[in-house]
């Protein structure tokens, strides 16, 4: 649906981004990542026609952005970082002046009507768009990319801003719309694209980092399995005696907590399973366990090593 | 290019910009008309003509100093710049929006020569000559302002650069005089405004002026159209 190829943005010397290349398949939701600045905005302003690129090309659909710009941009929905929101209109005002501007062909009433429901202002639509809320503000901005029903939709970090109760309701948005559309959204909180996303692409200083399944990432990059324990005793004891464990990498302990226990972190290769070794080891040493958790490392743990791994890349 | 025609009309009626334009331009010509026309007890209006000619310059900065700073500043060009619309279309729907109110406002002219009208009669010709050159006139000044407000972010800014060249553009008899040069004050002559407009007053409709004031509107507005793409390529 989109094909994004060896796309770079620069600015001077000031490569924005550089040598992008990836491609969106029809009902995918895919997940732009990286820390502020890296270019998830640069990347969606281009693939949207509102800036150009300085070299590559975006496909959307069949049709390139700027050799045929209308056909392209009308099949994408856009919502940019700032809702582009037009504050002395009402809502329904601004949501028939922005049907009428992307040249919707469908029943002008009833679309809109449907289009508010969807992100429920259906109450405020004779409400001026400068009283409005920044929660509501942002639902007209997500009402106006949704005009149309454009095949791909794109938005540029939509839950800034919002609070918790917000962001569920437009993750849920995000979901239901992957079913009818091709969405990219973008934003710099994991938890928040992992929950709505298939995909992730994560970038950096305007080079993509990864780009996986949701669930693939964590394995192709933690390389290994890590355990939570929580023991009493020794701590020179309870650390020697789990490192001499098979298939223990690392053994660190994490702090001291109060009764004389502490919290030890345990890495080992996801080919063996140390649970009860560990339980063996530890019970034979009299330390009893007081906490045992598995799990692989965090998203945002693999997110922040990513991001450094390809920063120290750049120093080399 | 019509939703974006009907969008600008609607903020000019909704924000006090439109009444308070109309208002100014009323009173200062309804002023004039009878301070020269019943005052002077004269058919002629071309005196209300001259005269308004100073408001103009000062009123079409302040019509045109949003359309496009102001869409930058609240970023609500990446609706337009990503929406299925040329560039062309988006400022011919601009100015034809401001060129609108500007109309509007000139339409007083034609009820004061219908009140002329009731006592003496008007040269119409002369009237209707006239009426033509200042729109022609605004349509210029419109384009050269929308084209400043392109390059700015700041309203502010767009409007005060906007009566400055207005400004420019009035004394411009004057700073030719002081040329000493014979040539250069030829040729900057033949770039002076009013050269062209005092024959519509007159009511000589002439096909140079008419091409004059026609294509500087089609040139800022290309310009204005160059500057939006220079700036989605920089």
């Amino acid at each position: 649906m989109i094909e994004v190829k060896n796309l770079t943005k620069s600015y001077g010397r000031l490569k924005a981004i550089d040598n992008i290349s990836f491609s969106v398949d029809t009902g995918e939701v895919l997940g732009f990542l990286g820390p502020n600045g890296a270019g998830k905005s640069t990347t969606m302003n281009i693939i949207t026609g509102y800036i150009s690129s300085s070299s590559g090309t975006v496909t959307v659909d069949g049709a390139e952005i700027l050799e045929q710009p209308r056909k392209a941009k009308s099949k994408i929905g856009y919502l940019p970082e700032i809702p582009p929101l037009y504050t002395d209109m009402t809502v329904r005002r601004y949501l028939e002046f922005m049907f009428e501007l992307k040249r919707v062909k469908l029943p002008k009433r009833e679309h809109i009507d449907e289009i508010m429901r969807v992100v429920s202002i259906n109450e405020q639509a004779d409400r001026i768009i400068g009283h409005l809320s920044k929660g509501f503000r942002q639902r007209v901005g997500f009402a106006q990319a949704l005009l149309g029903n454009p095949p791909v939709i794109i938005l540029d970090e939509p839950t800034v801003g919002l609070d918790p109760k917000q962001i569920i309701e437009i993750r849920k948005l995000i979901r239901s719309l992957g079913k009818k559309h091709t969405v990219i959204f973008s934003s710099h909180v994991l938890s928040e694209i992992s929950a709505a996303c298939d995909r992730i692409i994560v970038i950096n200083r305007g080079k993509i980092v990864a780009d996986a399944k949701v669930d693939e990432l964590a394995g192709v990059l933690s390389g290994g399995q890590r355990l939570s324990l929580i023991v009493e005793g020794s701590p020179s004891a309870i650390t020697e005696e789990i490192k001499l464990l098979p298939g223990v990498t690392r053994v660190k302990k994490e702090r001291e907590l109060s009764g004389g226990s502490a919290r030890y972190t345990v890495s080992y290769d996801s080919d063996t399973d140390v649970r009860r070794a560990v339980f063996g080891a530890m019970a034979r040493i009299d330390c009893p366990i007081l906490e045992m958790k598995s799990g692989d490392e965090s998203l945002e743990e693999m997110f922040l090593k990513l991001t450094e791994q390809s920063e120290g890349g750049d120093e080399e | 290019m019509i939703a974006i025609y009907r969008r600008e009309l609607s903020a000019y009626f909704n924000s006090a910009i439109a009444y308070v334009v109309l208002a100014v331009f009323f009173f200062f010509s309804g002023f004039f008309f009878i301070n020269y026309c019943v005052g002077g007890n004269t058919t002629s209006l071309s005196y209300v003509y001259g005269s308004m000619f100073y408001i103009i310059m000062f009123l079409i900065p302040v019509l045109t100093m949003k359309t496009f700073s102001e869409e930058k500043r609240q970023k609500t060009d990446q609706a337009l710049l990503t929406s299925p619309t040329s560039l062309t279309e988006i400022v011919a729907g601009k100015f034809l929006g401001a060129f609108t109110i500007f109309g509007m406002c000139c339409s007083i002219f034609i009820i004061y020569a219908i009140v002329i009208s009731f006592f003496a009669q008007p040269q119409w010709s002369v009237v209707l000559c006239t009426l033509l050159g200042v729109l022609l006139l605004g349509a210029a000044l419109i384009a050269i302002n929308v084209f400043i407000s392109s390059l700015t972010e700041s309203m502010v800014v767009a409007a005060v650069i906007g009566m400055a060249v207005g400004l420019i553009i009035d004394t411009m008899s004057y700073i030719i005089s002081l040329i000493p040069v014979g040539w250069i004050a030829d040729t900057v002559s033949k770039i002076n405004f009013l050269n062209y407009y005092t024959n519509f007053t007159y009511g000589i409709l002439s096909v140079v002026d008419v091409v004059f004031f026609l294509s500087v509107t089609a040139l800022f507005l290309f310009f204005t159209v160059r500057v939006l793409e220079k700036r989605r390529w920089s």
